[in-house]
């Protein structure tokens, strides 16, 4: 078989269906990753458009622009867009077109879930579109703060569409981040060691733990106040046991890692360009992955410095401000070795290099304002004016635009396989820079002279009037910036001639293939031992696509590839990828739906869509049943591997372990939200607590220890040959008993509406009732398996992952119990 | 940014990459951030630390209640007065200003004579402020609270020892 003939068989196995509805149907990582582009694109015209709304209206004084009813829509949108539909998003989509290329294998790991993500974060951000049209849209500003977003005093629809709306957004990030996980930690070219990682993938990887761990909180949050708003539980609503503070919390202790899950993706682009446009290596790869990981870690610890103003003790100010000026280590280790590498390379200025310079030059100013706001004093004169506005623009757009478009015109000619041809870009560059600096130097400014953030108008005795003219002239020079490059961009990809491959000469995996990259994205995989494998094998390219690495040769119309071992990567297992299919766009259909009928409050129909999400996750997992035992495979160069679902930790066992990791951060954060309403609001203690019954709580402990033994043995019992019918049945009741114990606390939770306490009882048994019905319906999914012969010694990978939930659901019902028991039983 | 300028000269003879490494990252990266943060932060704490309200005996302490879109004040040595939009104090002696709310969250804030502290339901958060001149200072919220928040500005009058007096058994100066 020549390169040729491997090429087309290749694209026949792996190609999306043809034309259109290709787009509904394909789970490839390729085309998903261009469309989460494109659409985070739209968004980002969209969020673009709102700003040119809002500097039109500040333009001058007493501005009959826009009512500010409708200006309130468009700033609360307008950071709302920027953030979870744009920036989000667009990490995801390069990072999932990138990841597979640069690591050295096919796909992603979970390539349905890509797809399924995608369709939620599509449905879900055009239901904040369709808000918007209407005149709905929510109001109450991007960081929605109760009790202005509480039913009593935003009684419209506006508020639910934001919690809603972005709820099912953030299905996306969580699928999105499991994903990136697992396919950093396990598809990665043989003999790919964590030290000899791409740098853009240490980014994905710790980014994708942040969202992990980040979105969680504010998941909750909108839980709650959703919860609040529609059925009355007064989690927020001070004269019912509940704070409003609890918000301010749950939404910063989001809000400040997201602040660095944009920052790092982008310092992953710049990781990777940069070295490549100075003509050399990158500076202190270890030092750079170190302060990366610090970052996250100290990004979790910041989240009360955006609530300086609060009121919260000096001691626990002093923290936090010492936490806040601490981040500024790590950023400065990295902005340091990035100047390093110049130092050590010949720079050359390229058009992505120009955006790396703004980056460079924007950033550091929007670091320097932040340490300023991080002081404390200094904070309560700045907090909520147009100077933090102002800084936080700085720190985004320097820290995430300039270096996404250092990334677009980076990967076009990945994407498109053309050079450029029109030189719109340089002259694109300048006025974005000098749009961005005139706008937002002159916000700095009126910031300081006391401009407040989110006024729709303003006076001419204020004294702002000409720096917001000059402000909003900055920003529309910004707007033709923006819009030339998107033109440019557009131009490029009608119109322009082929280029070569590996325009730049760089030295990473994804510039080994044919440009456009194809749908099987390597024709062979290679061996990597070098962190720079093309600069080690410049021929790298032509030798894959000859089918001299690993699985050269296409064989029974599977898609293929390899998983390795995590720190060594050493091959570990084979694996077949499901192919097309239109189950994820149906799935995140139904999804909408469920989220719809609550937005409506049709609540007849939620049941009707949990019911058909459960039945199409049925489908889902059945599909990858096998009826026959697996023997190993060859690979190629004499190497055989088992098949993925023979083994004990397949991938689907890590990415149940790392959504549970997410999971976990949301109930971390559900206890967290009881011990700080029981320490910190004021009506406390509650009229009526919740009444102990010994006997529910014994037959849910049993119950809770008795499930995870019985699938353990059962898994055992299976290895062996043996027949693991009858545990897993056994498992099956105890989770029974672990459910009943929990709806009874639901049921029994001391009167919900009218204090938090109640309220918060009722979610806990909720929580609890939940996941016992989900480790009830993966039970009764193994138990059909079993039953219908899918399941062997061999064909073992669904018992551990079955497993996990029953612990995980086992461990947190405890939890639960006692949390709800023990306050009533201790005298 | 300085550096970032001569990185483009061709440096003739760039050294060993580990030296290279600890120049950049050790010293400009770690050591020289380190320093000056920590100098910032020691000062902006002591700073912060003499802003917060001391135990002062003589403090005046007024009490201010934000409701969508207006302030009402009490004042602890006249129970009977409410003012509403304006705050009176006496210049020259520390005012304890208990601050809270009565329905969404606000923000108390007179830039010239303190920073701004939030009003949130269900708390009471103090702010202590000294004018050192008699005179009228412009005070607004600065937490969004919807329509309706741009307009929402109050008055401080800092009294003389006299008018302060006079204002608090009631009589209009």
């Amino acid at each position: 078989m020549n390169a040729l003939e491997r090429h087309r068989k290749l694209t026949e196995i792996w190609a999306s269906d043809k034309g259109f509805k290709g787009w509904f149907s394909t789970v490839n990582h390729n085309d998903l990753g261009r469309m989460f582009l494109v659409t985070a694109f739209f968004f980002f015209i969209v969020g673009g458009l709102l700003a040119m709304l809002i500097r039109v209206q500040l333009a001058t004084p007493h501005s009959a622009f826009a009512g500010p009813e409708i200006y309130n829509q468009i700033f609360t949108m307008h950071g709302t867009v920027m953030m979870f539909l744009f920036a989000i998003p667009t990490f995801e989509g390069l990072a999932i077109y990138l990841l597979p290329k640069m690591l050295g294998t096919r796909d992603l790991a979970f390539p349905r879930l890509t797809a399924y993500g995608f369709w939620c974060y599509a449905f879900g951000g055009s239901m904040l579109i369709v808000a918007m049209l209407f005149g709905i849209a929510p109001d109450g500003g991007w960081f929605m703060y109760p009790p202005l977003t509480s039913a009593i005093h935003s009684p419209g629809i506006n508020a639910d569409f934001w919690l809603i709306g972005i709820t099912f957004v953030e299905i996306s990030a969580i699928a999105a981040a499991v994903e990136i996980t697992v396919s950093v930690l396990k598809y990665r070219a043989p003999s790919m060691s964590l030290a000899k990682m791409p740098i853009f993938a240490w980014y994905a990887l710790i980014t994708a733990l942040m969202i992990l761990t980040g979105f969680p909180p504010l998941i909750l949050g909108s839980v709650l106040l959703e919860l609040e708003r529609a059925f009355g539980l007064p989690f927020f609503q001070v004269d019912l046991g509940g704070d409003s503070l609890l918000w301010q919390h749950l939404f910063w202790l989001f809000g400040h890692p997201e602040v660095y899950i944009i920052f790092l993706p982008a310092a992953g682009v710049i990781s990777t360009v940069l070295p490549v446009m100075c003509r050399t290596t990158l500076l202190g790869y270890g030092w750079i992955v170190s302060a990366a990981v610090a970052l996250a870690f100290l990004s979790f610890g910041l989240w009360v410095h955006h609530m300086f103003t609060t009121g919260i003790p000096h001691m626990g100010l002093a923290f936090f401000s010492a936490a806040s000026t601490l981040v500024a280590v790590p950023t400065g280790v990295q902005i340091f070795a990035w100047i390093g590498t110049m130092w050590k390379g010949r720079p050359e200025l390229h058009l992505p290099m120009l955006h790396i310079l703004g980056f460079f030059f924007t950033f550091v100013i929007g670091g320097l304002t932040g340490v300023m706001v991080a002081v404390v004093p200094f904070d309560w004169q700045a907090h909520d004016t147009a100077f933090i506005t102002a800084h936080l623009h700085y720190v985004l757009f320097g820290g995430f635009v300039f270096p996404i478009f250092a990334g677009v015109y980076y990967w076009l000619p990945h994407f498109t396989g053309r050079k450029r041809f029109f030189c719109l870009g340089e002259l694109a560059f300048a006025l974005v820079f000098v749009g961005f600096h005139v706008t937002f130097l002159a916000m700095h400014w009126v910031g300081l002279l006391g401009q407040r953030r989110r006024i729709p108008t303003y006076a001419p005795e204020d004294g702002w009037t000409a720096i917001n003219l000059i402000s909003s002239v900055g920003s529309f020079i910004l707007a033709i910036g923006i819009a030339m490059i998107l033109v440019d961009v557009v131009l490029h990809i009608v119109t322009a001639h082929r280029g070569r491959r590996n325009p730049w000469n760089a030295t990473t995996l994804e510039w080994a293939m044919i440009t456009p990259a194809p749908a099987y994205t390597f024709a062979s995989l290679p061996r990597i031992t070098w962190r720079d494998p093309l600069s080690a094998e410049p021929d790298l390219a032509v030798s894959l696509a000859r089918g001299e690495g690993y699985l050269g040769t296409p064989r029974h119309n599977w898609r293929e590839t390899l998983a390795v071992d995590i720190a060594s990567g050493k091959p570990e297992m084979h694996v077949l990828y499901p192919a097309n299919t239109r189950l994820p766009i149906l799935m995140s259909a139904v999804t909408g739906l469920f989220f719809l009928s609550l937005l409506m409050k049709f609540y007849w129909t939620v049941p009707l869509a949990m019911g058909g999400v459960a039945f199409l996750a049925w489908k889902w997992v059945w599909g990858l049943g096998l009826r026959q035992d697996q023997a190993v495979q060859s690979v190629g160069h004499g190497l055989s591997l088992p098949n993925a679902a023979t083994v004990a930790r397949s991938p689907g066992w890590w990415g149940t372990a790392f959504l549970l990791t997410a999971n976990a951060t949301f109930f971390g954060a559900l206890l967290f939200g009881f011990a700080f309403l029981w320490t910190i609001a004021p009506g406390w203690p509650p009229p009526a607590w919740f009444t102990p019954s010994i006997f529910e709580l014994g037959v849910g402990i049993s119950g809770a220890a008795l499930a995870p033994l019985a699938i353990r043995h059962a898994t055992r019992v299976n290895e062996s040959g043996g027949t693991p019918f009858p545990t897993v049945i056994l498992a099956l009741c105890g989770i029974v008993a672990l459910g009943f114990a929990c709806a009874s606390l639901m049921w029994r939770a001391p009167t919900p509406n009218e204090h938090a306490y109640g309220a918060t009882m009722l979610v806990l048994g909720g929580y609890g009732t939940f996941h016992t019905a989900i480790s009830g319906l993966m039970g009764g999914f193994l138990t059909a398996q079993i039953r219908s012969g899918y399941t062997s010694a061999n064909r073992r990978a669904a018992f551990p992952i079955v497993g996990l939930w029953v612990k995980y659901t086992s461990a947190t019902g405890v939890i639960i119990l006692l949390a709800a028991h023990l306050p009533g039983l201790i005298p | 940014m300085i550096l970032l300028v001569f990185s483009f000269r061709r440096n003739s003879e760039s050294g060993v990459e580990a030296r290279q490494e600890s120049i950049w990252i050790l010293g400009f990266g770690l050591v020289f951030p380190a320093v000056i943060l920590g100098a910032l932060l020691a000062y902006g704490l002591v700073i912060g630390a003499q802003l917060s309200p001391q135990n002062g005996a003589n403090a005046v302490k007024v009490t201010a209640e934000a409701r969508r879109w207006e302030w009402r004040f009490t004042y602890a040595d006249a129970p009977a007065l409410e003012t509403t939009g304006t705050l009176h104090i006496p210049a020259g002696r520390p005012v304890d200003i208990a601050i809270t709310t009565a329905d969404v969250i606000h923000s108390f804030w007179v830039p010239r004579l303190a920073g701004k502290l939030d009003a949130i339901p269900g708390h009471i958060n103090t702010l202590r402020l000294e004018a050192d001149m008699p005179g009228t200072y412009k005070g607004v919220s600065a937490e969004f609270s919807g329509a309706g928040y741009e307009a929402f500005t109050f008055r401080v009058i800092a009294h003389t020892e006299a008018g302060w007096t006079k204002f608090l058994q009631g009589q209009p100066e």
